[in-house]
C-alpha cells in the first residue's frame, strides 16, 4: 500500500538513466538534481507562495466566518443549518465553478487572488464549521452562564471565554482547511492564472506539456505531498471527520 | 484561570450597550448569519444560476447572444451518444471501485481493530493515500503506469504475466483508474468502519464466546448488524464521491484514449472549459446532480428498509 510513495521518493532521487532504465534500477546513488531542476527551473517557490497564499487566505475568512456560525449551530442545536453543509456535497463543485467563472470574467477577476480566495471558501468553511462544532459541544454552556451573570453579553463571553477554550479545535480545523485547500485543483486550475498559479496546477501543466523528465515530476509530487503529511500527522483524529465535511453523518 | 480577572472588568462596567444586547437577543441567527449568507452566495445562488444556464443557448463570450431553448439542451444530451458514453463510464467506474474499497476496508478495519497497539503508526500510514494530494497521486500512478518504463509492468513481467498497456488500452483504461481509487480511499472506508467497531460494546462478543459461536456466526450477528449504520455512511460517501471523481481522471487521461475514460464530470469539463458551450455543460451538470442526489437518497432507502 505504500508502495507508490516509496517509488516516487525513490524516482525523484535517480538520474534520468536510471529511471529510464528497462529493467528498475533498485540500487543507486541518490541524487538531488531532480529537486533544484524543480525548485529553480520551474518556479516551484512562486507557486508555493501562491499556494500558501491562497490557503491562509480562505482559512482565516473562514475562521472569522465560520466560528461564530460553529458555536451558534452547537449552542442553539441548529440541526438545519449542520445538515445543509451536508447536503451540499452532494453538488459537484464544477456546478459552482461555471457560474463563478463567468461572474468572475465579468468582473475581470479571473486569474486573481480575490476570485481563488472567494472559490476555496467553498471548501474552507464547511470544514471549519463542521469540525468545531464538535468542539463547542464539549464546552459546558455553565461556562457562558456565569459570565453573562457577571455582566458580560454573550458575544463578549464568546470571544473572551469560549474561544480560548476551543483553541485546539480552531487550529485542527485550520489545518485541516490549509490541506484541502492546497490539494485542491479543479477551482486553482480555472480560476487561476499565470501570476496566480497554485502547485497542483503547476506541476499538472508540467506533465501535460510533455515532459519525460521522470524524475523532476516524481520530485515535484514529493514537494507537494510533503508539507501535507508532515501537517496530517498532526491532525490525525480528525481527518475522517474533515472528510467526511459534507459527508452523511451515521 | 483567566475567568476572574474577566469577570471583574465585566462587572465594574455599565450593562451591555444597545447593540451588545440587540446581538445577545438574536445571536442564534446573527452569528452563523454572516457563514451561511456566504456559502449562500458561493453554492445555492451558482446552483440556481446553473439552472437557469441549462435553458439558455449560450457560449463563454459575450458577442454571441443567449438564447432561451427551454428544455433543449437537455433533449440534445438525451440525444448525445458521448452523453451517454459518459453515464456508462461514470457508473462502470464506480462499480468498479467502490464495492471493492467497501471490502477491502471493512477486512482492514477488522485487522486494525484487532491488533490494537500497533495502530498509532499503523493508522498515521493508513492516511496517507487519502490525505496526499490528488495531482500528485495521480502523477505517480501514471508513471508507474507508463506502458514502456512503469514499474507495474516490470512486477507483471517478474511473475510472468504479459504487459500491459494499462490506460493507453480503451478496455482497461476504466479498470486501472478504478485501481488508484481504490488504494485512494479503501482507507477511508476503513477508518469510519473502525471507527464503527470501536463504539461497540464488549458484553455481546463475551456472551457469543461463552456461547461456542464461531467466528462467522460472530461476525454475521453480532459485528455486521451493529457496523451497519458506519457500513451505510461509508458506502453514502464514496458512491456520492466516486460518481463525481475529477482530478484523478483529468490529470491522468484527460477522458482518453479518445473517450475510453469521460466519465460524466469529465465530459461536462470539456464542453464547458475546452469548448466553452456554456449552455450544454450547465444542462449536463445538472443530470449529473440528480444522478448523484438519486443515488445518494437510493442508498439511504435502502438503509431504512435494512
Amino acid at each position: 500500500m505504500l508502495f507508490p510513495f516509496a517509488w516516487m521518493i525513490m524516482m525523484s532521487l535517480k538520474t534520468q538513466v536510471q529511471n529510464t532504465a528497462a529493467v528498475p534500477v533498485w540500487y543507486f546513488t541518490p541524487v538531488l538534481d531532480n529537486y533544484c531542476n524543480v525548485i529553480e527551473r520551474n518556479n516551484f517557490l512562486s507557486f508555493t507562495r501562491n499556494s500558501l497564499t491562497v490557503a491562509l487566505a480562505a482559512t482565516t475568512i473562514g475562521m472569522v466566518l465560520g466560528l461564530p456560525a460553529a458555536y451558534a449551530i452547537a449552542r442553539f442545536r441548529q440541526r438545519g443549518l449542520g445538515l445543509w453543509i451536508l447536503i451540499s456535497r452532494i453538488i459537484p463543485y464544477i456546478t459552482f465553478l461555471l457560474p463563478l467563472f463567468l461572474g468572475f470574467s465579468k468582473l475581470g477577476l479571473i486569474g486573481s487572488f480575490t476570485a481563488l480566495i472567494t472559490s476555496h471558501l467553498i471548501i474552507t468553511l464547511p470544514i471549519i464549521i463542521w469540525i468545531t462544532i464538535a468542539f463547542f459541544e464539549d464546552i459546558p454552556s455553565d461556562l457562558e452562564e456565569a459570565a453573562l451573570v457577571d455582566g458580560s453579553s454573550r458575544a463578549g463571553a464568546f470571544v473572551r471565554i469560549i474561544l480560548p477554550l476551543v483553541m485546539p479545535g480552531v487550529v485542527t480545523a485550520g489545518i485541516l482547511a490549509m490541506i484541502f485547500s492546497w490539494n485542491q485543483f479543479l477551482f486553482s486550475l480555472i480560476l487561476g492564472g499565470p501570476a496566480t498559479k497554485t502547485v497542483p496546477v503547476a506541476v499538472f501543466n508540467f506533465l501535460s506539456y510533455g515532459s519525460q523528465d521522470y524524475g523532476a515530476i516524481a520530485a515535484a509530487a514529493v514537494l507537494i505531498t510533503l508539507p501535507i503529511i508532515v501537517l496530517s500527522l498532526t491532525v490525525q483524529r480528525y481527518i475522517v471527520r474533515g472528510l467526511t465535511a459534507g459527508g452523511v453523518k451515521g | 484561570m483567566s475567568l476572574a480577572p474577566t469577570n471583574t472588568r465585566a462587572a465594574r462596567r455599565a450593562p451591555p450597550p444597545g447593540l451588545a444586547n440587540w446581538m445577545d437577543r438574536n445571536l442564534r441567527w446573527v452569528f452563523p448569519a454572516p457563514a451561511m449568507l456566504v456559502l449562500f452566495l458561493l453554492t445555492i445562488l451558482p446552483l440556481a444560476f446553473n439552472l437557469i444556464l441549462s435553458t439558455q443557448d449560450r457560449s463563454v463570450s459575450d458577442a454571441l447572444p443567449s438564447t432561451f431553448v427551454g428544455l433543449g439542451n437537455y433533449g440534445a444530451a438525451l440525444k448525445d451518444p458521448r452523453f451517454w458514453n459518459s453515464v456508462r463510464l461514470m457508473f462502470l467506474f464506480t462499480l468498479m471501485s467502490v464495492p471493492l474499497q467497501m471490502l477491502f476496508g471493512l477486512g482492514l478495519a477488522l485487522l486494525l481493530n484487532r491488533n490494537m497497539r500497533a495502530s498509532g503508526l499503523v493508522r498515521a500510514l493508513v492516511l496517507l493515500p487519502m490525505i496526499s494530494t490528488p495531482v500528485a497521486v495521480a502523477l505517480i500512478w501514471a508513471l508507474m503506469m507508463d506502458p514502456n518504463l512503469g514499474v507495474l509492468n516490470y512486477f507483471l513481467e517478474t511473475l510472468g504475466l504479459g504487459r500491459s498497456l494499462w490506460l493507453a488500452d480503451s478496455r482497461l483504461v476504466v479498470p486501472s483508474l478504478a485501481l488508484v481509487d481504490i488504494w485512494q480511499w479503501t482507507p477511508l472506508v476503513s477508518l469510519i468502519l473502525l471507527a464503527g467497531l470501536q463504539t461497540m460494546p464488549d458484553e455481546p462478543f463475551e456472551a457469543a464466546r461463552i456461547d461456542g459461536a464461531s467466528p462467522w456466526q460472530v461476525f454475521r450477528f453480532i459485528t455486521w448488524p451493529t457496523l451497519q449504520p458506519a457500513i451505510f455512511a461509508a458506502l453514502t460517501l464514496r458512491l456520492i464521491d466516486a460518481l463525481k471523481t475529477f482530478d484523478i481522471i483529468e490529470v491522468m487521461t484527460q477522458g482518453g484514449p479518445g473517450s475510453a475514460s469521460e466519465t460524466l464530470n469529465v465530459y461536462a469539463y470539456h464542453t464547458g472549459f475546452e469548448f466553452l458551450r456554456v449552455g450544454y455543460t450547465a444542462a449536463l451538470l445538472t443530470l449529473l446532480l440528480m444522478i448523484v442526489a438519486v443515488v445518494a437518497v437510493g442508498v439511504n432507502l435502502l438503509r431504512r428498509r435494512a
